[in-house]
């Protein structure tokens, strides 16, 4: 889970262009949107294309988005349960 | 009200991997790097700590750092309500630069944050959003600058009392071919006349 994380932090920061973040700036429980990261709403399309990217799944349901993308945590454990439910 | 009255009170070319403010050099970027390592240098050099700025595409950096140069230390903003404020730019290209990139993305994973960027008044929003203005603003797309334009269509909109002042001007971003002219428009006893010669000097820098 730690590497999966530390893997999301770099991805994000290459996709949504975070060029002054640094993995370690990010904190695993630190919220994504408005407070923490302050990511919006196009940043939240381009993590569903990451996830699409680079492991192969889609948001099955538009309405997880919130829970998903929590933070790096809640969606590294979304991304381990949908590869064991793959595998 | 004659557009004599109206005056430029600041300029800022970007162009040639300089940046060239109200007639003088303020910074030379190394000509060596590409397009886009150059703006971010000009964005390191400014250090205005607006990590959006990373998210734009080149188009809406060019012509946003040219409005930081722009307005630093040239314009009064509590002297305006945020409706007095007009932004009214033009280029050859509009966001072609962009719309090219996204293309390529569109045959695997299209991507929303350069699709966002594929008209070219994205800029105008960009930098009304760092500044809070919300006057009149147009992005006029011609085959060349066109100076006597922007001296009737901005005057136009001042001397009608549909803003107070504006920032106009041309930024152009295609490949490795880039240019930036940004002129503040403002009623004013100094400065220099807001007329299409001058505005022609200095795009030609």
């Amino acid at each position: 889970m730690d590497k999966l994380m530390h893997d999301l932090k770099t991805q994000i920061i290459e996709q949504l262009n975070l060029q002054d973040k640094k993995p370690e700036d990010i904190g695993d429980d630190e919220p994504l949107f408005v407070e923490g990261l302050g990511l919006d709403s196009i940043d939240a399309l381009e993590l569903i294309v990451l996830m699409q990217q680079y492991y192969g799944i889609k948001l099955a349901n538009a309405e997880d988005g919130p829970k998903v993308f929590k933070s790096i945590r809640t969606m590294a454990e979304y991304i381990t349960e949908h590869q064991a439910k793959k595998a | 009200m004659d557009s004599t009255y109206l005056k430029i009170t600041a300029s800022c070319v970007i162009a040639d991997h300089k940046v060239c403010c109200n007639g003088e050099v303020v910074y030379k970027g190394d000509k060596t790097k590409s397009v886009p390592d150059f703006l971010t240098d000009v964005y390191t050099f400014l250090d205005p700590t607006y990590p959006k700025f990373y998210k734009m595409d080149l188009l809406a950096k060019l012509g946003w750092l040219g409005s930081e140069f722009l307005l630093n230390d040239h314009f009064d903003k509590a002297a305006y309500r945020e409706e007095d404020t007009g932004i009214v730019l033009t280029n050859a290209n509009s966001s072609l630069d962009t719309d090219q990139r996204y293309f390529q993305t569109v045959s695997e994973y299209p991507s929303p944050s350069l699709f966002v960027y594929t008209l070219p008044n994205i800029v105008i929003g960009e930098i009304c959003i760092r500044n809070k203005f919300r006057g009149e603003n147009a992005f006029f797309v011609f085959e060349q600058f066109n100076p006597l334009f922007l001296e009737q269509y901005v005057g136009g909109l001042i001397r009608n009392k549909v803003i107070r002042n504006c920032i106009c001007g041309w930024t152009e971003v295609l490949g490795n071919s880039y240019k930036s002219a940004l002129y503040l428009v403002q009623e004013s006893a100094s400065g220099i006349d807001f007329r299409a010669g001058q505005m022609e000097k200095i795009y030609g820098f």
